[in-house]
């Protein structure tokens, strides 16, 4: 069958086979199980008011305990065992044990934490400024439309995007990469292989995630400048303070809410993203990081075990923020 | 505002400055790749993309017609001829018979070869070789020039890449994969996270704040603790890999982020109507299908983008759950940094190929931008 028939088959199939599902679990419910007329109607309503939501929930949280809940326990798990075969051994410490004894484990660790410093705040300080400077101009929407562009770019797409920019010529002939064609025309002795320079290199990886990101801080921010009441601002002015007062005295301090929720959400991005080194440097000249790291044992090594002790560590990562999220949502419940 | 601000004229200049500024620094990168694949090799390997509408030039090494060509004119043995190898005219700038002095002559000039005898070299490329002497050996002389090559934009990538049957590449392919992955991972999660918003923003039963805070939580685990157990299980149930393995990841990563959205519009709708039609009769089913689903149609239409977004995006999920030896099931993405391997040096191809990929999220982003925007806002733990 050509796959474009079984995908559109897919479709209407997956589509109708949901729809049926609610609805002849909802039909059920109401003339079969429990009727609300006869002799227990009050006891029937009161029954299927207590069963309904779990029928909107299930396929919902099925799916979500399958693919997302279980396998957070699973990978924990398997951190703990070795593959030989097709059975699962307890193997202890020897995962851990053998990730931390790996060089490139130290040295993903080490570019992660720096990618979790620099990214989430480049990030934010560029989406901060794009907000403020393109708040009060006439074209501001259109400046801000094209910076959050990138957003829609994939990974791979912006890292294709980059090497252009990155790309080295020999001497004798035309850079074709912007960035050896600037450095050139400014003195520059030679081309440079930018993604080879062991450290620097990690901070060309950086550039592309930060041009993404800062489109995403830049909307979040920008509404959160636009929300601040505008009297607070008026009577800053009346006060004398001047633009930059205004900016970091009275506006910043009152959108810190949302600089944060912008900063972490670019921080989780930071950690789940491995694209971008798979596709520019697939992690050689010190430029590996956990996620990749991960990818590289599950599938170069096949070594499920040490595989999931590093997710683990990306997990131990995540977990602050996490807590800190729940904790958040649960006293806005209240 | 800016009344009161009294922001003096040189003030406004420069914040108009900057943020041009930082709009050109945003987008140089894409256009330069965009300008890229719409040239030939030739120009690529000759220039950077910033003088794609300027005459480059670049180096040729070229032959002359060898000594059989030769006719003898009054004595002596002339070789004629053109250097250009395909009829296209060049426009020679210098020319040179040494690999150590290419730029020795204007055209027109004559220059001395080292076996005897002598060139001349006009700007088209025509030549004229005299000898008094017959010219041996086997082969013509190499003749190095230095030609203008004019501005020139061509389809012919785009071509190459979507509908040549020879291509290797297979892009065309790859994009068809793409839109099978990407469109029932988009609709399905859609649905099943309509109902349970809406059960857990406007129904009563006990458990509901710990069911949300849990997908709370669920929000930022990382898709790389997933792999592995989903791996396995997939392996294990005989779904193994392919599209239905990818369609249902798709969709259990996409659902903690479709939950909390849809929840939060959801709650906000205005309590009155929900509740008359309760009184009403109606059940949760109908109040769910005729009221919340057409209310609630820029939540779903925010998650409909980012869920679109990030699937045709994604290169992991596919790597993991759909690609596998046979290579007829490679999504674009992973087609895309397969070619960044083996055709590294090949820019029009790599170009127009990442062009092509990106060509769909960029129209939906821009279509589609407030919608965009407003899952953001909604999106973004507070």
């Amino acid at each position: 069958m050509h796959p474009a028939l079984q995908g559109l088959m897919t479709i209407v199939g997956g589509v109708s086979v949901c729809l049926s599902y609610y609805f002849i679990s909802n039909w059920l419910l109401d003339n079969v199980f429990c009727p609300a007329k006869g002799k227990y109607v009050s006891r029937n309503i009161n029954r299927a008011t207590v069963i309904r939501p779990w029928l909107f929930l299930a396929p919902a949280m099925s799916v979500l305990c399958v693919y997302l809940a279980y396998p957070v326990i699973e990978t924990f798990r398997l951190s703990f065992m070795e593959r030989q075969g097709a059975e699962f051994v307890w193997a202890g410490l020897d995962n851990y044990k053998q990730m931390v004894s790996e060089e490139k484990f130290w040295e993903a660790l080490k570019n992660n934490i720096l990618w979790l410093v620099i990214v989430p705040a480049a990030s934010t300080v560029m989406g901060l400024m794009a907000a403020q400077l393109t708040d009060r101009i006439s074209w501001g929407n259109i400046a801000k439309s094209l910076i959050f562009m990138p957003m829609a770019i994939s990974f791979v797409g912006a890292s294709v995007i980059w090497k252009l920019v990155y790309d080295t010529r020999p001497i004798d002939q035309e850079q074709i990469g912007l960035l050896n064609a600037l450095y050139l025309f400014f003195g520059g002795d030679a081309p440079q292989t930018w993604v080879t320079i062991p450290f620097w290199n990690n901070l060309f990886l950086m550039v592309v995630l930060v041009w993404i990101q800062t489109g995403f801080a830049m909307v979040i921010l920008s509404a959160a400048i636009r929300s601040i009441p505008e009297e607070t601002i008026e009577a800053a002015i009346l006060d004398g303070a001047n633009p930059w007062q205004v900016f970091f005295k009275i506006k910043v301090p009152q959108i810190k809410g949302t600089i944060l929720v912008v900063w972490t959400t670019v921080t989780i991005t930071v950690l789940k993203v491995f694209d971008i080194v798979y596709a520019m440097t697939n992690g050689q000249w010190n430029t590996q990081i956990l996620a990749n790291y991960m990818f590289d044992k599950l599938f170069r090594a096949n070594d499920w075990g040490v595989g999931s002790a590093s997710a683990m560590v990306i997990m131990l990562l995540v977990t602050p923020i996490l807590v800190w999220n729940v904790y958040n949502a649960r006293q806005e419940q209240q | 505002m800016d009344n009161i601000a009294g922001s003096k004229s040189s003030l406004r200049w420069a914040l108009h400055l900057s943020v041009a500024f930082l709009v050109v620094l945003w987008l140089i990168p894409t256009v330069g790749l965009l300008v890229s694949s719409f040239r030939t090799t030739d120009q690529i390997s000759t220039g950077g993309w910033w003088r794609a509408l300027m005459t480059a030039e670049h180096n040729l090494t070229l032959r002359s017609a060898g000594p059989d060509a030769q006719t003898q004119v009054e004595g002596i043995y002339v070789i004629e001829g053109n250097l250009s190898k395909n009829d296209k005219a060049l426009d020679i700038r210098v020319w040179g018979v040494s690999s150590r002095a290419i730029y020795a002559f204007e055209p027109g000039e004559t220059a001395k070869l080292r076996k005897g005898g002598t060139i001349v070299v006009s700007a088209d490329g025509s030549y004229r070789m005299e000898n008094t002497q017959p010219f041996t050996g086997s082969r013509g002389v190499r003749v190095f020039v230095s030609s203008a090559l004019p501005p020139e934009f061509t389809l012919d990538n785009y071509h190459k890449v979507l509908f040549d049957p020879k291509n290797v590449e297979g892009m065309g392919q790859a994009f068809l994969t793409t839109m099978i992955v990407t469109i029932p991972a988009t609709i399905i999660p859609i649905l099943i996270a309509a109902f349970a918003a809406y059960a857990l923003a406007w129904m009563q039963f006990p458990g509901r704040a710990l069911l949300v805070a849990f997908i709370v939580g669920l929000l930022v685990v990382p898709l790389q603790l997933a792999l592995i157990p989903l791996l396995k299980l997939h392996l294990n149930i005989g779904i193994g890999k392919g599209f239905i393995g990818v369609w249902l990841a798709h969709t259990a990563f996409g659902m903690p982020l479709a939950i909390y959205l849809l929840r939060n519009y959801m709650v906000g709708l205005p309590k009155d109507i929900i509740e008359n039609a309760r009184i009403d009769g109606a059940t949760d089913f109908q109040i769910f299908m005729k009221l919340i689903v057409p209310l609630s149609f820029p939540a779903l239409a925010s998650f409909a983008i980012f869920q679109f977004l990030w699937t045709w995006n994604d290169l992991l999920v596919a790597k993991v759950f759909l690609i596998d030896s046979s290579g007829q099931t490679v999504v674009m993405t992973a087609k895309l940094v397969e070619m960044l391997g083996t055709r590294g040096g090949n820019w029009e191809i790599l170009a127009t190929s990442a062009f092509v990929s990106i060509v769909v999220p960029l129209v939906v982003f821009f279509s589609l931008q407030k919608y965009l925007v407003r899952g953001l806002l909604a999106g973004s733990v507070k």
